[in-house]
């Protein structure tokens, strides 16, 4: 019998062991690309690849002149558009979702379930299809050249609505005798969503804030329609891609890397600080603990 | 196959099972269909005429027994309203009326005449008898289309206005008779805080999901049914209504052969399938494994392993990608490295040739997917009761055994959502395909820019932006959304989780 417990325990080490190792091999599997993007963007030599691993020469270069060469690539005002649009369309789009969601989840009206259907169903069209019309809708109204910035916030936040399922799930989760408490004590409807299920809804409200600021970021088929060319609106994700073209990828890609590097730090942080909100949001909150 | 009684279906293998599922499903396929057009469409014809029948019975009544207020309202707008001292309701119908009329008059009506050409007038570009280059501006076909289709949304609008007009003021006479005070401007206010809360917070996003989705969704159904391409580009060539024509490209045997477009669809449409299944499934699984290897209890250091692998979904996913395809390339890092250490003599083709890149996509995106996975089937996998798998191992079951019998059978039935939307997200998938090959290796045998790892979703990006084939773009979405549209409502109606609102999630 004892016998037999130490080789289970043998057993269980070794496989353990084996796990360990495993899960060495994944970690490095999954670094390995972004230390080699801090290394490069650290390049001193020019060119997209090398064919030694670590680079001959060190330098701070690529960040330097990410800022004071802004000739044919802007990196600086990329950043400050993408920042810009993330802030507005974090702002305009929680709102939009949480207003859709409590309206959908809380309310009761004639037009609820055929807008739940239609909202279902304008989300099958491949939304970037449209963007051609969007454009001349945006020229009607004069949003094109100098309020590009405001055309771009607008197309993003539009339709945002649509992604309301997620915080409605939640909504439905909050007991209705709250509210039903509340409106004896002759609290308005309006007063119930201010005082008792916005309180209540703190961890949906960061997972929308946190998708809603991410995305932009890493937005690249209608920030590149929207942009129509020119540089001046294009957001980080379209201007890296354009420092990329086959043409000039030999001189800036280790400035691509060093632009990565400082793009993805404050996301980065912030997901970090967030994450636990960010985990409950997409299980739905089905998942607590 | 026939149909089985329930005792016959529960003395079935699991096989068996799954083999009867399988075929009935696809035997009542068309019954589906048949219902549809049977029962449900005649049934939503029936329920239109009703309501139809019900807006003339009203509108009757208001033309009958209304008095001389009521039936001002059928040419002004809220003349009854303004008239029995509801000032806010009847203003803000007098302001829409009023509205309508000016922009019918100074600019929609034009388009709307210009609606079944879509403009006669070529541009023209000649010289004067000076010798100076004029520029006779003619019709502009994108233009007349699109506020054409504004000024019809805008006339059904202001139908439906006019309708509700009547009605409420036909109420209002009613309520006045009756000896009962009307709503004042101040309790209007006051509802729609409460009573009428969902107007004030729908309103705005609706309106937005309107002009910005609905329209344009609209307008490019419209544009399927022209020849808007290269060839004829506004403002200086028209375009004009050709039917049918770029369906038949697509489906209709001579035309679709010469065109290529319809071989190129076929076989895009595969890649997109296969992508979105070994996409969504490899990630599902191999994820769920990560995550179960990290709890297995007695492995330290769980919290280091799990934010190891995070870090990659904190990483912007574009930059991910755009670094995975420059060191993917054919004198990217990794083949750099390769060669000099000597592993390979020459470099591995891994996102120029058609078939390794296909493999290397779905290999990237499993590098990218399974952190995700990760990250949210960890504490579900917490959730599932221990003494399920502490039985199971008394009855002799190892850890593969009670991975697939324990482990995938609740997690498929909890997550069933995720992996709905997570499916439909890959199809659509734009990304991981335009960041890492930009669709390429071409082909010959497409149609346009088309390469082979093109998804639909970045063929129809390349149609938009390098091809300008806009109204073949158009066929190709409305495709896109009647494929998505199906495959969507299939496994919705499947998954119970939808049905019942209060449980979902």
């Amino acid at each position: 019998m004892a016998k037999k417990l130490r080789s289970k325990k043998a057993a269980e080490r070794g496989s353990n062991i084996a796990i360990y190792i495993i899960l060495t091999l994944i970690s490095i599997v999954w670094l390995f690309p972004f230390l080699y993007l801090v290394i490069q963007s650290l390049r001193g030599e020019p060119g997209t690849a090398t064919p030694y691993f670590w680079p001959k020469q060190w330098t701070f270069d690529n960040y330097i002149k990410l800022f004071t060469d802004k000739s044919i690539f802007n990196f600086p005002k990329w950043y400050g558009t993408t920042l810009i649009i993330s802030v507005f369309v974090t702002v305009i789009q929680t709102v939009f979702v949480l207003v859709t969601s409590y309206a959908l989840s809380r309310l009761r009206f004639k037009m609820r379930k055929p807008l739940m259907n239609l909202m279902l169903v304008l989300g099958m069209f491949p939304g970037f299809m449209s963007m051609t019309a969007v454009y001349f809708l945006l020229k009607l109204i004069g949003l094109t050249q100098t309020f590009g910035l405001v055309g771009l916030v607008l197309v993003y936040v539009a339709s945002s609505c649509m992604g309301y399922y997620i915080s409605k799930g939640f909504f439905d989760t909050i007991p209705k005798s709250l509210d039903e408490a509340a409106r004896i004590d002759g609290a308005s409807r309006h007063t119930v969503f201010i005082k008792i299920i916005l309180p209540l809804a703190k961890p949906i409200i960061i997972y929308t804030v946190l998708t809603a600021f991410m995305a932009p970021w890493g937005e690249y088929m209608f920030a590149s329609l929207m942009a129509f060319g020119d540089q001046d609106y294009y957001n980080v994700a379209v201007g890296l891609k354009a420092m990329l073209d086959k043409e000039v990828a030999y001189l800036y890609f280790t400035r691509f890397c060093a632009a990565s590097v400082l793009i993805s730090i404050p996301i980065t942080v912030l997901f970090f600080w967030l994450q636990k909100y960010y985990v409950q949001g997409v299980t739905g909150g089905s998942v607590k603990g | 196959m026939q149909q089985v009684s329930e005792m016959d279906y529960l003395r079935m293998t699991g096989r068996q099972k799954f083999l009867y599922r399988f075929v009935t499903f696809f035997k009542n396929f068309p019954l589906l269909f048949i219902n549809f057009f049977k029962v449900r469409l005649p049934q939503w014809f029936i329920r239109r005429g009703l309501k139809f029948k019900e807006i003339g019975l009203t509108i009757g009544r208001a033309m009958k027994y209304g008095d001389w207020k009521t039936r001002t309202s059928f040419l002004v707008f809220g003349f009854s309203q303004l008239a029995r001292k509801q000032w806010l309701r009847g203003l803000m119908q007098l302001v829409f009326e009023l509205m309508f009329i000016l922009y019918m008059a100074l600019f929609g009506g034009q388009y709307l005449g210009l609606l079944g050409s879509l403009g006669t007038v070529e541009t023209t570009s000649g010289k004067d008898e000076f010798g100076f280059e004029i520029k006779v501006v003619g019709d502009n076909s994108l233009l007349i289309l699109l506020y054409g289709l504004l000024t019809i949304l805008f006339i059904l609008v202001f139908a439906y206005v006019w309708y509700k007009n009547i009605k409420a003021a036909y109420a209002s006479q009613e309520i006045t008779e009756a000896g009962l005070r009307l709503a004042t401007a101040k309790q209007d206010m006051a509802s729609l805080l409460d009573d009428q809360y969902h107007k004030t917070l729908l309103g705005i996003p609706l309106a937005g999901l309107t002009i910005f989705t609905v329209i344009p969704i609209i307008f490019m159904i419209f544009v399927a049914f022209t020849n808007y391409d290269a060839a004829h580009q506004p403002p200086e060539k028209l375009f004009t209504w050709i039917g049918w024509d770029n369906f038949a490209k697509v489906f209709g045997g001579e035309m679709a052969k010469a065109s290529k477009f319809g071989y190129t669809f076929a076989m895009l449409l595969m890649w997109t399938v296969i992508w979105a299944f070994f996409a969504t499934f490899s990630n599902y699984i191999l994820g769920m494994i990560v995550s179960i290897i990290i709890n297995k209890k007695g492995i330290k250091l769980k919290k280091l392993w799990r934010t190891v692998l995070v870090m990659t979904i904190a990483v912007p996913q574009f930059v991910s990608l755009l670094l995975m395809s420059q060191m993917l390339a054919d004198q990217g890092a990794i083949n750099n490295l390769l060669v000099s250490w000597g592993w390979i003599d020459k470099p591995i083709r891994f996102l120029t040739d058609a078939n390794i890149a296909k493999v290397t996509i779905i290999i990237v995106n499993i590098w990218i997917g399974i952190p995700y996975t990760m990250l949210i089937t960890t504490g579900i996998l917490m959730n599932i009761p221990e003494d399920l798998y502490e039985s199971a191992r008394i009855d002799g079951a190892g850890p593969v055994k009670a991975f697939f019998k324990i482990t995938l059978p609740y997690m498929l039935h909890v997550t069933a959502p995720y992996l709905i939307t997570q499916f439909i997200g890959n199809l659509n998938n734009f990304n991981v395909i335009f960041l890492l090959t930009g669709g390429n290796p071409t082909s010959s045998d497409f149609a346009g820019s088309a390469g082979q790892t093109d998804l639909l979703i970045t063929w129809l990006y390349k149609m938009v932006m390098q091809d300008k084939a806009y109204g073949m773009a158009s066929v190709i979405s409305i495709f896109m959304f009647v494929i998505t549209a199906v495959v969507s409502l299939i496994v919705y109606n499947k998954s119970g989780s939808v049905k019942n609102e209060e449980e979902f999630m």
